[in-house]
């Protein structure tokens, strides 16, 4: 009789998972918390032992001197634009070349397809030095376009891409609009976009997280004082300016956060599909 | 929109040759016109070289000739702006000689460690829990997920406090249980943890999620078989969950270790103002600071361009490791 309660996996959580999963949950949830905490008292409060764990009345003031005084708000704008255009391009671009990996036949296909995965193991530190070079002869340190054109695309986007429409993308369609005279782009438009969207969205979501918290390289092409994006904004406040308190640098990062935190909590349960959807397969 | 457009397929008759003679208006490709029929065979021809083109475009110009040039720097001696005067493989002995790029090795390569393997196992168990029947479990999903949502300088700068030797909460909490203050950021192995512990804590959630998507994908009966068997839970986890997630847990740990190898912003902003040399005695200096530092404080490129290829070298290495276990797995597979 027991043997049909512990056949299957899909068992009944007990009180012991819980309590874990409770534990995760805090451990995961609570340093964003303390943020919030952080960055609403002054900064002399802040590194003060005890640490507060309760929020304070100074957020708002904080907020409005990381806004006006550090230039938070130019950071947060100059991510927006390049986050967006990056997951645009990177959406386009990859289903557009996903579409020709899963559907379209053509000499060296495949060797192709294992070049593009082959280059995800590139880390971006095999090309900042020449590109800082180049960006530096073109006059283009502090320009967005710099942090913009090396990520139109990428190789994940790619893949991702490649893995949907080899199961969703029936070839009867394509062949069907074919034998109505229907050429590359119209297929592309009436066909492939329309059938691939619900991966679109959940690629143009994870390619957007990924561009908004990019450090690295927008750490050398851009500078703190210049025309940062938010990531290299924070790391002018945490690199130990005495002028700014702790307050304002976690108010800074609290800024940063938020609106990630935002699109986390409305379309959350896309992403963890997305997420899943695209790892597992490769 | 894609069922309506998948519906609208399937209510047309297959397309495929031979079309049902009159049914359709449109002449069939072989009647075209000239020109029509070699535009067409054109577009068929050139259509996915232009789709793909994009993207080799773009890592032709942003990945693989700086990746090549960078190679040709480290043969150099290079400043910004200068003329790069050739050096042969100087710029190589000179690491192999250095004390700091040997620590720099040791570190991305003990914090890799710290960082990867706890985070991994706890992944595991996350995801095993996970996939009971549980109320909320949209919500948690979403909230083991937050982390990753959580930028590394946005982690960095607030673990930075929560680890402060004088006044943050995990000494705090450490001293309620009778512990002495850690100095978080000025011993070695401490501040290691320290930046491992970030690492660990913005990761492991994505991970138990790729592999709860993996566990589920497991097919029953191989429960049902293992519990008629009986065999219990533990043991089922051990010898059905484990073998048939396998694939995605090297997968999981290709990637981490990558990652690892890369290591940057979370050793440079947990140190604060001395974050770019890792610490007051480069304590937690990675490979990836040590380029940093030395491209762009010291201004000697060619010898950053020289790091950059040995990372490039070590995941080469970390790529063939990953196809000698492939091959290994497969073999145990096959017997």
């Amino acid at each position: 009789m027991k043997l049909k309660q512990t056949a299957g996996r899909q068992h009944h959580a007990g009180p012991v998972t819980y309590v874990l999963l409770g534990l995760a949950a805090l451990v995961s949830l609570f340093p964003l918390y303390w943020n919030l905490v952080a960055a609403s008292h002054t900064g002399e409060r802040v590194v003060e032992a005890p640490a507060p764990l309760l929020p304070g009345p100074r957020l708002f003031e904080n907020l409005t001197f990381a806004w006006n005084q550090v230039d938070m708000g130019e950071a947060l704008v100059n991510t927006t634009i390049v986050a967006g255009l990056v997951a645009v391009s990177t959406v386009v671009f990859s289903t557009l070349a996903g579409f020709a990996f899963a559907k379209l036949p053509f000499r060296g296909r495949n060797v192709l397809l294992a070049l593009v995965v082959a280059t995800m193991t590139i880390p971006p530190q095999l090309s900042v030095i020449p590109l800082y070079q180049i960006i530096t002869d073109l006059g283009w340190v502090d320009q967005l376009q710099s942090v913009v054109l090396p990520s139109l695309v990428a190789a994940f986007g790619v893949f991702f891409m490649r893995q949907y429409l080899l199961e969703a993308l029936p070839i009867e369609l394509i062949e069907a609009a074919r034998v109505d005279g229907a050429h590359s782009l119209r297929i592309i438009w009436h066909v492939v976009f329309p059938v691939a969207r619900p991966a679109m969205a959940v690629l143009g979501m994870l390619i957007f997280v990924q561009a908004w918290n990019d450090f690295f390289w927008p750490f050398i092409a851009l500078t703190p004082d210049g025309n940062p994006t938010l990531q290299v904004a924070l790391a002018g406040l945490g690199s130990g300016n005495h002028t700014i308190n702790q307050a304002i640098v976690l108010t800074g990062a609290l800024i940063s956060t938020v609106p990630l935190l935002l699109v986390f909590a409305l379309l959350g349960k896309h992403i963890v599909g997305g997420i899943t959807s695209g790892a597992v397969k490769s | 929109m894609a069922t309506s457009v998948r519906a609208a397929a399937d209510g047309t008759p297959p397309p495929a040759p031979p079309p049902p003679p009159a049914s359709r208006k449109t002449t069939p490709p072989p009647a075209r016109t000239g020109w029509r029929s070699k535009l067409y065979r054109w577009d068929l021809k050139a259509t996915p070289y232009v789709f793909v083109a994009p993207f080799f475009l773009c890592f032709a110009a942003f990945g693989l000739f700086p990746l090549i040039y960078t190679g040709w720097l480290s043969l150099h001696r290079v400043e910004l702006g200068g003329e790069p005067e050739w050096r042969g493989f100087d710029n190589y002995t000179a690491l192999w000689d250095s004390d700091f790029f040997w620590n720099a090795l040791a570190n991305t390569f003990t914090i890799g460690v710290i960082s990867t393997v706890p985070q991994l196992l706890m992944a595991l168990g996350l995801a095993h829990l996970l996939n009971y029947k549980l109320r909320g479990r949209g919500f948690l999903r979403v909230a083991v997920l937050a982390p990753y949502a959580t930028s590394i300088a946005a982690a960095t700068l607030v673990f930075a406090q929560l680890f402060n030797s004088d006044y943050g909460l995990i000494n705090t909490v450490l001293g309620w249980v009778g512990f002495e203050p850690v100095s978080w950021e000025s011993s070695k192995w401490p501040a290691q943890i320290a930046i491992s512990v970030i690492v660990t804590w913005r990761w492991t959630g994505y991970n138990a999620l790729i592999y709860l998507a993996a566990m589920q994908a497991v097919p029953q009966d191989l429960y049902e078989a293992a519990s008629l068997d009986g065999a219990s839970r533990w043991r089922q986890f051990v010898s059905v969950t484990i073998p048939s997630i396998r694939p995605t847990i090297l997968f999981t740990i290709v990637v981490s270790t990558i990652g690892a190898t890369q290591l940057f912003g979370e050793p440079m902003l947990f140190g604060g103002s001395l974050g770019v040399s890792g610490g007051s005695g480069n304590q937690f200096q990675t490979l990836s600071l040590l380029m940093y530092e030395k491209g762009w404080v010291t201004g000697a490129l060619g010898q950053a361009s020289a790091i950059a290829w040995v990372m490039l070298l070590l995941l080469l290495l970390i790529g063939g490791l990953r196809l000698l276990v492939a091959r290994v797995n497969r073999r145990k597979l096959g017997a």
